[in-house]
């Protein structure tokens, strides 16, 4: 069988006296959907940055593909096909959305190194860049700054960005956001549309969305992983809708309140 | 120019905008009227070509990769100083005097460019103030070396190409400083317009996001640093080599500063800001400085407080805001 395109193994991270992720161990297979959910403040953006390096792990290992990264800066990690999203949007705003995506593909191809060739003789990242808008229907609006582009459009340049990385396993964080619901449909069919030899995994808070582009699902719940599996068991596990669903604390409110 | 939404061939698009365009070849065809219209003002003409070639390497790092620099009169001091002590020391000719001075201040630019690349806004700004201090007192205590207060006596520049001298009205140095920048401009330029030049505009954009797509963010913040003391070092060459001295004020607070106000007078990052804003400061200087020889530096401050107030991005950035404006009536 084939090594796990991402796992996490004894992954530990607090501060000060919050912990925010501890004995974390999560695997994702190559080519699975996976979603992440957990109530606020469970450590799933925590765990992203942990995964890419934007935050040192107290304890643990990660590994992309069987090889350890742990080490590695955030840069090399996303060099090796390990790429993520932002939550709130992070973007070059003077820049278009084409000179975005061309640097993103420069930066993996290499030729951001060189500074004597110009850029419009780098036909084949420019063709690369404007092939990824495509891909996410901004090719008509390629020329545009990306501060004057609707939300939507943004949030969709986010994946653009990381797409052009050409990555093998791929974390967003929330890509719908803040965006409509008829529109955060459409952002999740551009993402299911995905190759499959790209791992996803998504942190997604609406659950219609979650059940319809998962295949499998990972509940985290303060800094743990309280349950892993398939979309049916994750929905029928009663763990997931005491901690997760909130009923339970509901319930227990409701009868403090009788008291 | 009207924007066309969509265009088929985004290559085609992306080339169009690197082409010289006519206000260019306006103005480099301009820069030689001061032969014909203001012959006893050369001098101050290649001091305004020198001041623009420093402004222009300060562009490259504030203004493209927003590297907010108060000690890059470091690179101009070094420059000359090597210059200067080429020539005194036996060796006057003036290309190679530029060459070996641009290699000096790269290679400080180079070394300090580990410390720089690790740090942003204010940190930058006291720890390139820090250095140019240091270098200044440096240069101060090694009186033996550098003339001290006196400055640095005793240079003289060869020929031109072995045939052309420096004249004392300025012609030769003139048309020596103002081919240097022309070429280091067109280099500036290409490099602006390459795939690093646009790496650069993403790290002022939005540093944080740059090791998300996989960028070495500070290995280009490290190679711009290194291409920016090289072209300040060449401009404090030139200062040497056209006055024949070299006084501790080329690598002194005063001229960082300055540098910076020109820059920003004229619109930071957009290539032209800095020469436009020499342009506009030293003759400003200039006249001021005749007409009221005690109360100029007024003037001057009346001139900045109105630029930045009504045009928050320097002359060209209101001027580029005017045409927008008038091409969508």
């Amino acid at each position: 069988m084939s090594p796990p395109a991402l796992a996490a193994r004894g992954l530990a991270k607090s501060f000060g006296s919050l912990v925010v992720a501890s004995e974390l161990e999560i695997e994702l297979p190559k080519g699975v959907r996976y979603a992440l959910i957990g109530p606020n403040g469970a450590g799933k953006t925590t765990l992203i940055n942990l995964m890419t390096g934007m935050l040192r792990p107290d304890a643990g290992r990660i590994l992309l593909d069987d090889v350890d990264i742990t080490a590695l800066p955030p840069e090399q990690r996303v060099q090796r096909g390990l790429v993520r999203t932002y939550q709130i949007t992070s973007l070059f705003p003077h820049l278009t959305a084409l000179e975005s995506v061309t640097l993103a593909v420069c930066e993996r191809s290499r030729a951001a190194r060189a500074w004597w060739r110009q850029l419009a003789a780098h036909g084949h990242e420019i063709d690369e860049a404007y092939d990824v808008l495509c891909a996410l229907k901004l090719d008509s609006v390629c020329h545009r700054l990306t501060r004057e582009l609707a939300y939507g459009q943004q949030r969709l340049l986010e994946i653009a960005l990381a797409l052009a990385t050409r990555p093998k396993v791929l974390l967003l964080d929330e890509p719908a956001a803040g965006v409509p619901r008829e529109e955060s449909k459409e952002l999740f069919a551009a993402i299911a549309g995905l190759s499959h030899d790209i791992t996803v995994l998504f942190i997604e808070h609406d659950m219609e969305l979650v059940f319809r582009f998962a295949s499998r699902v990972i509940v985290m719940v303060g800094g743990r992983v309280l349950v892993e599996g398939t979309a049916q068991e994750i929905a029928s596990d009663p763990r997931v809708r005491a901690v997760y669903l909130g009923k339970a604390p509901t319930k227990e409110l409701a009868e403090l309140r009788h008291d | 120019m009207a924007l066309t939404e969509g265009t088929a061939n985004p290559r085609l698009y992306l080339q169009a905008q690197t082409r010289w365009r006519p206000i260019e070849i306006a103005f480099w065809l301009a820069t030689l009227l001061p032969y014909a219209l203001f012959p006893d003002y050369l001098s101050l003409a290649s001091q305004i070509a020198i001041a623009g070639l420093f402004a222009l390497s300060l562009d490259l790092i504030l203004g493209y990769a927003g590297i907010v620099s108060l000690g890059h009169a470091a690179f101009f001091g070094i420059g000359a100083y090597t210059a200067g002590l080429v020539s005194k020391y036996g060796w006057g000719e003036p290309l190679t005097g530029l060459a070996i001075a641009a290699v000096a201040a790269g290679l400080i630019g180079y070394a300090t460019s580990f410390v720089i690349c690790r740090f942003r806004h204010l940190a930058l700004i006291m720890l390139t103030l820090g250095f140019g201090l240091l270098l200044e007192e440096l240069a101060n205590s090694a009186g033996w070396l550098t003339g001290g207060v006196d400055g640095l006596q005793g240079i003289h520049t060869w020929k031109l190409f072995g045939y052309l001298p420096f004249d004392l009205y300025g012609r030769t140095a003139y048309a020596y400083a103002l081919a240097v920048l022309f070429v280091l401009f067109v280099f500036a330029r290409r490099l602006i317009h390459s795939p690093f030049g646009l790496s650069l505009r993403g790290i002022r954009e939005n540093f944080v996001r740059m090791p998300a797509i996989g960028a070495p963010s500070r290995a280009h913040i490290r190679t711009i640093y290194t291409i920016a003391a090289a072209m300040a070092g060449i401009a404090g060459a030139l200062l040497a080599q056209t006055t024949e001295t070299v006084s501790l004020e080329s690598l002194g607070f005063e001229r960082s500063a300055e540098v910076v106000v020109m820059l920003v007078l004229g619109g930071a990052g957009r290539l032209y800001g800095g020469l436009v804003g020499v342009i506009v400061y030293m003759v400003a200087r200039d006249q001021f400085s005749g007409i009221e020889p005690q109360y100029w530096y007024f003037w001057i401050g009346v001139l900045l407080v109105g630029v930045v107030t009504f045009l928050p991005n320097g002359i060209l950035g209101g001027a580029a805001k005017l045409m927008s404006r008038r091409s969508r009536s």
